[in-house]
């Protein structure tokens, strides 16, 4: 007799009516540790980015200390309990080349396109997630999730290309919803009820796709791009339907969240900014565990970031200008004060993942996370001196616990190392004075 | 198959102070008054064509359209994100921007909701035109019926035989399958509402039989183009039905049609919409203070300011057929109970007619709360922020963004003490780098310092009096009552308006090249009075507004490589649907 297949046996049970099929008799839909995908498939490896605004004193927040065991100082000294797990790569260089300083956007830009912008509106290619999510975020119910703290839905890091930003989730409940809403296919339920209508759905959409020709005809070459990202979008959502109509492989480290019925405060004010930043990452945390993504952004503060600390009057980047320097400690200590929020909730961002048991290890094992800032020095506007962080071990591909002094190279440096630690072999990336075909040969394994 | 013939008429047009437009007195007079125009004044001139446009629904252009085929009791639920502002619009934005696969994702969710709306037990009675002979299988002339009807007004256009055909079928196949008519009916209407030509307003032009050398727009496009731009909805049963017939393109019929169109109570709808993008009021969208300085701006507060400004316009451009330059002096507003206690008067249920009185610092729409407080900072006002904002969204001036090495000495001290914002800003002037562009904005925001971050009046900062002279362009005056003079008679007002109203009505930003097109429609704007709705009209009926160019990139062969369906990877296996 043949041996059963899970994915033959539940095709079988969809080809006519639906049926409801109780898991637990089906031995074969789980693996013998429940360490890895029932399917015997290696945990995934996953990619994301973080983003905060803004940049540091560096006085306070360059550890004087290279290598492993680094010191703290002041404004990082919310790190200690992820030390071990992030790089603290310092000492960055955005070249702009021949172009100008754009305040609050060449810096970022430059780390996530590998490329200085030449206005506002420019984004040269794609930013370095649409990239890795071209290449490992296909499989997955979404190819890729973004969100941020800001309760802003401009507010963004993410381009498809310039004019194609990928609009965050701004809203903890929308966000809730959308992954774990009436359509999430719960990988550990206990039993699974194929949705004829979800076929009948994704036939209708099929027939979309195939308007795609005809249309093509009638549009100038521009056009047939966007035309193109539509329906490779339309695609994914074919495949969405798909996998709804197969049961997904059961995977231990996943856990449902708690249900998020509200939206907590919208202000700008910085407990509502880190309220918001602790449900998108708890949220966000677990669509991974789920294997709902394997790509994922999250925006905790814009450039221009207008997070204000009650009673005081001058938001954070009005701050970073107009506070004068105290003549004692040698920094603004107001701008100060929200670096470290920011700092305490990288932190925060970053335990999270420790938090969920995956194989041997945690989730953080299985990431690459990549956050960057848009000054060195905010108060000047530099593009030198700029910090990175980088946190996880990408399945063991990456050494972490490093402070590395980047001699003001690019910090395309850091980009490129992600690209190659998330499999793509590229021989070099960025353009112009950011192109660069060197890795931070001290994180990679 | 029963007909059940619950589909609303058409909205009629309604004339502006109760006159019907489709009365030939009216219309008459209209087509005359637009001939001897063209007789007697200067000839539009020509400009480099633009070709046709692509772009992206807008939440409310999708909400509006389906307002219209479905009624308003249909609830979206869900605010697709906006493209990115370009030149000053997100309308131009819209005709650049793609989709990313998040928000097709959106897009589906709300279709799959209104589909469901639609088809539900309370709802099918009302928005299905005919009865299935049963509701558990198929029935191919209902769902005929009812497709035919709908997908012709969410795709402004009919639909061929061949592709009602396959609708049916599918709505058909679905039906049998599941047992279910309504669940055919709904599978096949959520396909609809995300397939391309739905979710993007796609021209396409053909020649022009007065020119073949010359390209227009074809008919269906036209008919969107205008649509959207006036109603900023899909086009309806009415325009559908004149563009099938061939008569658009004719000169006095289109006149006709768009007098019908501006006469329409949807027209408000329209200039909503535009001036909601003119004024950059998604800022709303994320808009908040320091509640623990203006602890009494709400999100109500913030809800009302848009709305109230939105009134105003309306009432005084559409309703009133005012000049639109006597917008920034008008002391005619509305006011709702949220607002009262920022504008320091007692409340009233609702929203109310609201006469400011002669000698109030609040007039116009500078001295609106929506002005003030979204173009401020979260705990303080900001001079510069007021006065860009005047610049860059009334005049249509670029103001540059601050250099990147400004020497902030002169901020840095700290036993400086500013009593009121004009000794602090004043600061920004001891630095060549910075004082050239502060000199061009400060000077009218200082103006508006009678109004605190939250646009509550104050007359004095930190116990220090203020000071509100200012300059705009050289014109002096002592308060905010000047500047909005000042405003009001700069030559650059409308011609800002002009600019705007052109590129959000062709869909892609004014050009250099179109300066001798802005001047002709500014010059005939202060022909008619600087009234919106002849500002409008003259837009529409211009041989630039129909007129386009071809496609670059058209005549290229289709890449052959992109499957229609490609291959479906699950779990990192190919996967064979």
């Amino acid at each position: 007799m043949k041996k059963a297949n899970r994915r033959a046996v539940l095709r079988g049970m969809l080809n006519g009516t639906a049926v409801t099929v109780a898991l637990p008799l089906l031995n074969c839909f789980l693996n013998d540790n429940g360490t890895a995908l029932a399917s015997g498939a290696p945990i995934p490896v996953r990619f994301g980015t973080w983003g905060w605004g803004l940049g540091m004193n560096s006085e306070i927040f360059v550890p004087n200390k290279i290598g492993a065991d680094f010191d703290l100082p002041e404004e990082i000294s919310a790190l200690s309990s992820v030390r071990k797990h992030i790089n603290l790569i310092t000492n960055t260089t955005a070249f702009r080349d021949s172009y100008q300083n754009l305040c609050h956007y060449s810096g970022w830009v430059i780390a996530r396109t590998g490329a200085a912008p030449k206005d506002r509106r420019d984004i040269r290619g794609e930013t370095i997630d649409v990239t890795i999510s071209n290449r490992i975020g296909g499989s997955t119910r979404f190819r890729s999730l973004t969100a941020t703290a800001t309760a802003d839905v401009r507010s963004t890091y993410s381009y498809v290309d310039r004019n194609t930003p990928n609009a965050p989730e701004w809203s903890p409940l929308q966000f809730y919803t959308r992954l774990f809403g009436p359509e999430y296919p719960d990988p550990n339920a206990t039993s699974f009820t194929p949705d004829p209508l979800v076929m009948a759905r994704k036939s209708a959409l099929s027939g979309v796709l195939e308007q795609r020709q005809s249309l093509m005809r009638r549009v100038g070459s521009e056009d047939r791009a966007r035309l193109d990202q539509y329906f490779t979008g339309l695609r994914h959502l074919e495949q969405q339907f798909q996998q709804r109509l197969e049961k997904p492989e059961p995977i231990a480290a996943c856990r449902l969240p708690g249900e998020v019925t509200a939206d907590p405060a919208m202000g700008q004010d910085q407990d509502a900014v880190s309220d918001r930043h602790r449900m998108m990452t708890d949220l966000m945390v677990m669509a991974l565990a789920c294997d709902q993504t394997r790509v994922f952004n999250m925006g905790y503060t814009a450039g221009f970031a207008s997070t204000i600390k009650p009673g005081y009057e001058k938001p954070h980047h009005t701050a970073t200008h107009e506070e004068p320097v105290d003549g004692e400690l040698g920094y603004q200590p107001m701008s100060s004060w929200f670096t470290r929020h920011a700092m305490a909730d990288w932190a925060y961002f970053v335990d999270a993942f420790t938090k969920v048991k995956e194989g041997d290890g945690t989730l953080l094992d299985n990431v690459f996370i990549y956050a960057t800032t848009d000054h060195g020095y905010a108060r000047t506007h530099s593009l030198d001196g700029i910090p990175v962080f980088t946190a996880g071990r990408a399945g063991g591909r990456a050494r972490t616990g490093l402070h590395i002094d980047a001699k003001a190279t690019s910090p395309t440096r850091v980009g490129y190392t992600a690209l190659r630690l998330m499999g793509l072999d590229l021989p070099s990336w960025g353009a112009d004075s950011n192109n660069t075909s060197s890795p931070i040969s001290e994180i990679v394994v | 198959m029963t007909l059940t013939g619950r589909r609303a008429a058409p909205i009629e047009g309604r004339a502006r102070g109760g006159k019907t437009a489709g009365t030939p007195g009216r219309a008459l007079l209209v087509l005359v008054a637009g001939l001897l125009a063209g007789c007697s004044g200067t000839p539009e001139p020509a400009v480099p064509l633009a070709p046709p446009h692509m772009r992206v629904v807008t939440t409310q252009q999708y909400l509006n359209t389906l307002s219209y085929v479905f009624g308003t009791s249909i609830n979206l639920g869900i605010a697709f994100p906006p493209p990115p502002r370009t030149e000053g619009l997100l309308a131009s934005g819209a005709a650049l921007s793609g989709v990313t696969a998040s928000q097709i994702e959106l897009f589906q969710r709300a279709a799959n909701s209104i589909a469901n709306q639609v088809v539900s037990p309370e709802n099918r009675a009302f928005l299905i035109p005919c009865t299935p002979a049963s509701s558990s299988r198929a029935d191919h002339e209902c769902a005929k019926t009812f497709l035919s009807q709908t997908s012709r007004l969410l795709q402004r256009r009919p639909l061929s035989d061949a592709e009602l055909s396959g609708y049916v079928a599918q709505a058909g196949a679905t039906a049998d399958q599941l047992g279910d008519f309504y669940k055919g009916i709904a599978v096949v209407l959520e396909s609809l509402l995300v397939s391309p030509e739905v979710l993007f307003i796609i021209e396409t032009s053909e020649p022009d039989p007065n020119d073949p050398e010359r390209l227009r727009l074809d008919a269906y496009s036209l008919a969107s183009r205008l649509s959207f731009f006036l109603w900023n909805a899909a086009p309806d049963d009415m325009l559908l039905k004149v563009a099938e017939s061939g008569e658009l393109h004719n000169k006095r019929k289109l006149a006709r049609v768009v007098d019908t169109m501006l006469a329409s109570p949807r027209l408000e709808v329209g200039v909503r919409a535009f001036f909601d993008d003119m004024f950059a009021f998604d800022i709303f969208d994320s808009l908040s203070k320091d509640a623990t300085v203006y602890p009494y701006f709400t999100g109500a507060v913030v809800a009302d300011a848009r709305e109230q400004t939105l009134l105003t316009v309306v009432d005084h451009l559409v309703r009133k057929e005012l000049d639109y330059r006597d917008l920034f002096t008008t002391r005619s507003t509305f006011m709702s109970a949220a607002l009262a206690p920022i504008y320091q008067l007692p409340a009233e249920v609702g929203w109310t007619a609201h006469e400011f009185p002669t000698d109030s610092p609040r007039q116009g729409l500078l001295t609106h709360v929506s002005f003030l407080a979204s173009h401020s900072h979260p705990g303080r006002s900001s001079p510069t922020l007021r006065g860009k904002a005047l610049r860059e969204l009334l005049l249509c001036q670029i103001v540059p963004p601050p250099p990147p090495d400004v020497d902030f000495s002169a901020l840095n001290n700290p036993d400086a003490h500013y009593p009121t914002q004009r000794e602090r800003v004043a600061a920004h002037l001891q630095n060549p780098s910075c004082a050239g562009c502060h000199r061009i904005t400060d000077p009218i925001g200082l103006a508006l310092e009678n109004f605190d971050g939250a646009g509550r009046f104050r007359d004095s900062e930190g116990g220090s009096p203020i000071d509100t002279s200012g300059d705009l362009d050289g014109k002096e005056f002592t308060d905010s009552v000047g500047l909005a003079q000042s405003l009001r008679d700069n030559p650059g007002l409308p011609r800002c308006l002009v600019q705007r109203v052109y590129s959000y009505a062709s869909g892609s930003a004014m050009k250099p090249t179109d300066r001798v097109l802005l001047e002709y429609l500014t010059a005939q704007f202060s022909q008619d009075g600087y009234k919106l709705p002849e500002l409008m009209r003259t837009v529409v009926l211009s041989n630039a507004f129909s007129a386009v160019a071809e496609s670059p990139g058209i005549d290229e062969p289709l890449e052959p490589g992109v499957p229609v369906r490609q291959q479906i990877v699950l779990n990192g296996q190919p996967h064979q649907p």
